[in-house]
């Protein structure tokens, strides 16, 4: 099935959600998601979802919400929620704990002003707490789409990323994204060959494809057999520093082998363009249409992937740039990306354009390039 | 059997190789996890059992059974299990939370289960403090009580789990054990276990349990019974409810 349909960005979301296999969404309202809810709750309650199994929840909140979500993982299901700005502050509680017990959860962040309560619009200030919001050293991924039909693709992918990997997963859009409406292929990703990772239980599991101690920490896990029947128990409370280093370096280690096949970035425009424009969702896909308009004076890098950060891309991409252009509708969260990614590659200086929950237009970023441009 | 004729000394389900178990000298959980071991093997369902518990004390008991577990955070094992039976409908999903967990933190996730109806059993260990960080003040603690983080007395008002459920939910299985009562707990046990095996709905189960470190009492066993018997159960209503 493949067909082009206008459509809301949070209908193409849910859309996505079911088209990966989701089973379960276990939500709180809150603008710029709900219409997530919405879709699935409808969705959950019809002949075919009712057949398929389709479980949605209205949580009491945002921490019951990803706790139940982080639940429904370990019972090997697919399942996903939404939220934004102050929602996704009571989800970190969750969060934190997928990143220590690897717990593929998928969560899509509809991203609203800030600090707290804020506007329930638009922003881009959420990158800091999506990519690093859990205590620890946590590892997660986190995926930011441009436009609607990127909403559906990453929407997609985020599930098989999730299970593929064992790390909980993101798709980092916006207010903007999330409300606009648009054309969107809708499309069974099965017609398109793409194979969708098989899920686990981490409780009650008959058969297991690989050991449970080859996912989740091994201090984190004691196995035992009695009568032919293996029983898990899983602990993230740790007695001694030593188990914590282990915990840790057994995440980071999978985290390393498995970042390299995750990042993703897009570059745009002439390799000889004196001015790089780093660049992401939202503003990455204005930044494109000024690379248009900038007749070569401009080229764009895109990080797709927020999470590992395409940092080996972005430092090939930035060899021979005279200039760097960061702008963002937050203060200084992608820029620390990217000054962190190229400290000491480049002598290029870094034009930081700081509009926090603004939008950024093409215009803008076209002045902004001519201004620099010498 | 839960009438106590078991011949064993440990449930089946219960992991040797765990035992002895991390729990202080007097503690109340491992009377509170043997019943509930017990009603395990009586049911015949240790492959079924999802087992998930709180932070605090509770969290002792994540290898105390050959149990398939999960120990989640601080007040949030409710939201857990209740993914947990969401996510699989064969399990029987169980949720071991103390009354810090299940009263303060967690207690909006607790009451929104049992308004929801949930198909899970919550068994919530009360000792009236807060054990694991060092005996501050619960919404359980009874008046005038000095705990750590009322050194003048605590204040007039506690919580009391099973009215609160009941209010919620007329359709609820709600109990109160209490650990110097064995026998009645076990019973207590295997019925809300049963209630939640046959798909009918939440269950609630609040054990009073004594936690000698806290209270003052790990040299004195006749104290500890007391204190259980004579306060805790007097301020405490027991049984079904």
């Amino acid at each position: 099935m493949r067909e082009k349909q206008f459509l809301m960005g949070n209908e193409v979301l849910a859309r996505a959600a079911r088209a990966a296999g989701a089973t379960g969404m276990y939500g709180y309202p809150i603008t710029p998601g709900s219409e997530v809810l919405l879709w699935w709750a409808k969705e959950a309650g019809s002949e075919q979802g009712k057949k398929d199994g389709l479980v949605f929840l209205q949580a009491e909140d945002e921490i019951g919400a990803s706790f139940m979500l982080s639940g429904a993982a370990l019972a090997g299901t697919k399942a996903f929620t939404v939220t934004a700005g102050p929602g996704n502050v009571l989800m970190q509680d969750a969060f934190s704990m997928c990143e220590a017990m690897r717990i593929p959860i998928v969560a899509y962040i509809n991203q609203r002003g800030g600090p707290s309560t804020s506007t329930v619009i638009y922003s881009q200030s959420e990158v800091t707490l999506t990519a690093f919001g859990g205590n620890g050293n946590g590892y997660r991924v986190v995926y930011a789409p441009s436009d609607l039909q990127e909403l559906y693709d990453y929407g997609i992918k985020a599930f098989n990323t999730a299970w593929k990997y064992r790390f909980p997963t993101f798709v980092l859009a916006d207010g903007y994204q999330a409300k606009m409406m648009g054309e969107v292929e809708i499309y069974d990703p099965h017609d398109r060959g793409i194979v969708m990772a098989s899920t686990e239980r981490y409780l009650l599991e008959e058969k297991r494809d690989r050991p449970i101690d080859q996912v989740v920490p091994k201090p984190e896990v004691h196995i035992r057999v009695q009568d032919g029947v293996e029983y898990s128990c899983y602990r993230n409370c740790l007695n001694l520093e030593e188990e914590t280093l282990q915990v840790n370096m057994e995440i980071k280690d999978a985290w390393d082998k498995a970042a390299p096949e995750i990042e993703e970035h897009e570059t745009y425009g002439d390799d000889r363009a004196e001015t790089l424009i780093v660049a992401f969702g939202i503003v990455g896909a204005a930044s494109k249409q000024a690379v248009d308009q900038l007749g070569g004076k401009a080229r764009l890098f895109r990080p797709i992937t927020l999470r590992p950060f395409p940092s080996a891309a972005l430092k090939k991409a930035v060899k021979g740039a005279k200039r760097i252009i960061v702008p963002e509708s937050a203060i200084a969260q992608l820029s620390r990306l990217v000054k962190e990614t190229l400290y000491g590659v480049t002598d290029a200086p870094m034009i930081e354009h700081h509009r926090p929950s603004i939008g950024i237009n093409v215009d803008e970023i076209v002045d902004l390039v001519r201004k620099h441009h010498v | 059997m839960s009438d106590m004729t078991s011949p064993l000394a440990f449930p089946r389900c219960v992991r040797i190789e765990s035992k002895p178990h991390l729990f202080c000298p007097g503690c109340g959980h491992p009377e509170v996890l043997k019943a509930f071991g017990f009603a395990v093997d009586d049911l015949g369902i240790q492959k079924q059992v999802a087992f998930g518990v709180d932070i605090g004390c509770s969290l002792l008991a994540f290898d105390f059974f050959n149990i398939d577990t999960i120990e989640t955070h601080h007040g949030r094992t409710v939201p857990v299990m209740v993914g947990v039976k969401r996510g699989n409908p064969q399990a029987v999903s169980v949720a071991y939370v103390g009354d810090g967990g299940a009263y303060a933190i967690g207690l909006g996730s607790l009451l929104n289960a049992a308004i929801r109806d949930e198909n899970i059993l919550v068994i919530v260990v009360n000792n009236a403090v807060y054990a694991m960080t060092g005996g501050q003040e619960a919404p359980t603690t009874l008046p005038g009580t000095r705990t750590a983080t009322t050194p003048y007395g605590a204040d007039s008002h506690f919580v009391k789990g099973p009215d609160l459920v009941r209010h919620l939910n007329p359709g609820a299985w709600i109990g109160r054990g209490i650990t110097t009562r064995q026998l009645e707990l076990r019973r207590l046990m295997t019925e809300a276990l049963a209630f939640v095996k046959e798909g009918k709905g939440f269950a609630f189960l609040e054990v009073l349990s004594p936690c000698t470190l806290s209270w003052g009492t790990i040299d004195d066993p006749h104290a500890t019974f007391d204190i259980l018997e004579n306060r805790m159960a007097k301020a405490y209503r027991l049984g079904k409810f």
